[in-house]
């Protein structure tokens, strides 16, 4: 992403800020968090409506054009900002580089990890059969 | 410099908790509680890909007083952090920063969060019937 836009006159002149970087993902934590107001209500409403429900009327509901698409953006936003927010615990707390880093790394793959499997899961429950 | 016995600041012990700091620290605290949503929402998605069988385990668990429990607890945080998101977006747009609008917008937060989970819970209950 182009940071040019955002940055003070004095950032563009010395090419660093206090750290030389986290514009973006100051930036990123809000664009998800924005986008998860009504991706989360969606799902909580859609979790109610399918109170109860057996299988086959839970299946048919997901298999809906509409709900793959908002699940996929919802797991897209979700993990994006549970990966930027746990990232912002553990380099407030951790102190130490050996361990905060390999932390740091662990909670991207982990969250990665989380948004493909929810995503294939999805995808199966919508093209299978 | 260089005195390692200076008391450290804030000093948690004689630190008086106000709503404002119970809050942030809440915020922070549930944002890493709601990664276990996550964690479930995965799992339930692969449980309903993988076919009824594995549907009707995780409907089990999710019937279970552990797992109503876990839900409510869940529906209670995401809309903790959901309201209270909403109002850090609106301090990042530099809106509601005087002491009684911080106040105030705190007891909101909590009120709106609680009614939240009352409609949810009550909705699903009525969906259910």
């Amino acid at each position: 992403m182009n940071e040019q836009w955002m940055q003070s006159p004095l950032r563009r002149a010395q090419g660093l800020g206090s750290a030389g970087a986290g514009m973006e993902h100051w930036l990123m934590q809000r664009v998800t968090a924005v986008a998860l107001i009504p991706l989360s209500l969606w799902f909580v409403a859609l979790l109610i409506a399918l109170t109860g429900s057996d299988y086959n009327v839970v299946i048919a509901w997901l298999r809906a054009p509409v709900v793959t698409i908002l699940m996929v953006l919802l797991l897209i936003m979700l993990c994006q900002h549970m990966a930027l927010g746990l990232q912002v615990v553990i380099e407030d707390y951790v102190h130490s580089d050996r361990v905060k880093i390999p932390a740091v790394v662990a909670i991207r793959y982990a969250c990665l990890g989380l948004a493909v499997a929810g995503f294939i899961a999805t995808l199966h429950i919508t093209f299978d059969r | 410099m260089g005195n390692d016995r200076r008391p450290l600041s804030p000093d948690m012990q004689i630190y008086r908790p106000q709503l404002t700091s119970v809050l942030s620290i809440s915020h922070r605290i549930i944002g890493v509680a709601l990664s276990v949503g996550t964690l479930l929402l995965v799992a339930w998605l692969i449980a309903v890909a993988a076919g009824s069988q594995a549907y009707s385990v995780a409907q089990s668990f999710s019937n279970s007083w552990l797992g109503l429990l876990m839900m409510l607890g869940w529906t209670f945080s995401l809309f903790f952090h959901l309201c209270n998101g909403i109002r850090h977006l609106a301090w990042d747009a530099g809106c509601g920063f005087e002491l009684r609008t911080i106040y105030a917008s705190g007891w909101v937060v909590l009120a709106a969060s609680t009614a939240l989970t009352l409609i949810a819970w009550s909705s699903s209950f009525i969906v259910v019937r």
